[in-house]
């Protein structure tokens, strides 16, 4: 309020939020009186931080500014010349066909009823059905599967439905497919302005010559179309997985230089995976020499703690490259695999109380290996307490 | 095969990678409100090159030429932007070291989200990780030519191998990548692995 004072102008009262207590305080932000919200907006929305004018004085004026708003509205309609009326008029519409009067309200300027069509005739469109004479019919468009009437009925039905040809086809006699009567529609109205027009180049570029109607490849589109929206959402989650790891294994093989690599890249990547189990002997010379063979860890029971990270360790050792973090989660979650979640929260816990920070911050081997044994150490604790 | 591989070993490459960014200050705009490097270097500033071939850094799509190739050391992408998003990193290494690439993930921080701490044109936010790079049963080739390198560390060779070992001093002769004088060093976080061994010791005694 010091700019105020520089200003010499009067304190602002500002009390209009003090005094409505029962409001919530956001209001403080709310549009003062007097002026329209939408002319309001047009300033940015927000009261300015330093009001440029004292508020109360600028109300006195939006209010005597409105009056003269509603004092000009009212004068004119009494004095200018524009003298609007409503009247209950006949009127016609160009998209009729027969010559039907009907009424309607009409607003009337000065005494002087609108002329031009009836506003909504321009929506009227219609589909250019192609029409045939049966000269035509005859050099052109006969076919083994179609006979004359019910080709004319077809056409019939197209120009009466605007080619709505599932209505057609419920309305056909004969039982046809909508793919079937699209077809020879399509293929029908093709021949004829291939016949009909002076050389083949004028109609190249037309859509139905460009692009024809494919019988075979429209039934198999919209079977397809069926199948995906009636599949049930288990399926529709199998499909996505089978999708994401034909994507993976896609991915992998680019990757390969060779067909031996490749071959080496897709075990190593079905070792990753945390759900399968290490039962893969790849290579015997690599794997086989050191010390404990790969243990088999079939699912379903429950190794002890050791043999999980010897085999934790064994696969690591098959990867080409890997992170010493990574490598940690591994044996952590090898050696908690016999534990239950509870349990672990329990160790994390611990790991807390015990000032050590639940991921090493500087993993090295030295550091990955104590960490390990700390948390195979608490977990032994906690079990021992437990008895 | 397997005859060319130094088996039961491992070598491996202490790596610390991160971002740091300074904020612009009065040169600051809406779009650009941050100038900022993510990279990948040597733990101890040492020259990555010789295990890594190339890095890709893969930024938000909104950058122009998004996905960034640096073939050379220092391995860091530099940048001016005003938001923070998650960048892939991926280690692609030297043809006798490992032909699959590693990739790392980091996420982009600018703001501190602390709004009493002011931003400072000086003081640089840094996101530092440590990690390493571990390869198992490495490949002869591989193993003789960095054995003496200070940015891998590579166990003592067994008595019974006998491997041509580049000397030291033919290493050193090589183009300096390291990061040691790198003008943001300044900033490198310091990863001492004594002081979180200490910790885990003093943890064990009372468990």
């Amino acid at each position: 309020m010091d700019a105020k004072d520089i200003l010499g102008l009067p304190k602002a009262p500002l009390s209009l939020p003090q005094e409505k207590k029962s409001r919530p305080p956001k209001d403080s932000q709310r549009k003062p009186d007097g002026i329209s919200r939408e002319v309001y907006a047009l300033t940015g929305g927000i009261a300015p931080l330093m009001p440029a004018i004292d508020i109360s004085q600028w109300k006195r004026r939006a209010q005597s500014e409105n009056q003269k708003e509603y004092a000009l509205k009212i004068s004119t309609t009494l004095t200018l010349p524009l003298q609007i009326t409503w009247q209950w008029l006949p009127f016609t519409s160009s998209a009729r066909k027969d010559n039907l009067q009907l009424y309607h309200w009409v607003r009337v300027v000065n005494g002087v009823p609108p002329t031009g069509d009836y506003s909504f005739a321009k929506y009227n469109k219609s589909v250019d059905v192609i029409k045939y004479t049966d000269e035509e019919y005859e050099k052109y468009l006969t076919d083994p599967t179609w006979t004359k009437e019910e080709t004319d009925q077809l056409f019939d039905l197209c120009q009466q439905f605007d080619l709505r040809f599932v209505v057609v086809a419920d309305r056909f006699q004969s039982s046809r497919t909508v793919e079937e009567l699209k077809n020879r529609y399509y293929s029908v109205s093709r021949a004829l302005l291939t016949a009909r027009a002076v050389s083949p180049a004028d109609v190249s570029g037309h859509p139905l010559i460009k692009e024809p109607y494919n019988l075979s490849q429209e039934i198999e589109r919209k079977r397809a179309l069926s199948m995906v929206l009636s599949q049930t959402k288990h399926q529709e989650r199998r499909d996505a997985e089978v999708l994401a790891e034909a994507k993976r294994i896609s991915e992998s093989r680019m990757a390969a230089k060779a067909s031996v690599f490749f071959l080496f890249f897709s075990l190593i990547l079905a070792v990753q995976e945390p759900e399968f189990p290490v039962t893969l002997r790849v290579d015997p010379e690599i794997a086989g020499d050191s010390s404990p063979p790969n243990i088999p860890y079939p699912s379903g029971t429950v190794a002890p703690p050791v043999a999980e990270t010897a085999s934790v360790s064994a696969s690591l050792r098959m990867l080409r490259v890997y992170l010493r973090t990574y490598a940690l989660e591994q044996m952590v979650q090898a050696a908690s695999s016999s534990a239950g979640l509870r349990t672990i929260k329990r160790v994390e816990q611990t790991l807390q109380d015990l000032g050590v920070n639940l991921k090493p911050k500087v993993p090295t081997k030295a550091v990955c290996a104590e960490h390990l044994e700390l948390r195979k150490e608490i977990l032994t604790l906690l079990n021992l307490q437990k008895q | 095969c397997s005859n060319k591989r130094v088996k039961d070993s491992e070598i491996c490459v202490p790596i610390v990678y991160g971002s740091m960014s300074f904020w612009l200050g009065k040169k600051a705009t809406e779009s650009q409100s941050h100038k900022w490097t993510v990279y990948v270097r040597g733990a101890t500033n040492e020259d990555l090159g010789v295990v890594i071939k190339c890095v890709v850094f893969q930024l938000h799509s909104s950058f122009s030429n998004p996905v960034r190739v640096v073939e050379s050391p220092p391995f860091e992408v530099s940048e001016c932007g005003w938001g923070e998003f998650e960048i892939v990193i991926s280690l692609f290494f030297r043809s006798d070291v490992c032909d699959k690439q590693l990739d790392l993930y980091h996420h982009l921080k600018l703001y501190s989200g602390d709004e009493s701490i002011p931003q400072s044109t000086k003081k640089p936010m840094v996101v530092e990780y440590y990690n390493e790079i571990v390869f198992p049963d490495p490949s002869k080739d591989f193993f003789s030519r960095v054995h003496n390198h200070p940015a891998t560390i590579v166990p003592r060779l067994p008595g019974a191998l006998n491997l041509p070992l580049v000397a030291l001093e033919d290493v050193l002769e090589k183009k300096k990548g390291d990061t040691k004088d790198h003008p943001l060093s300044q900033w490198f976080f310091n990863f001492s692995e004594a002081d979180e061994l200490l910790a885990l010791a003093a943890a064990r005694q009372q468990v």
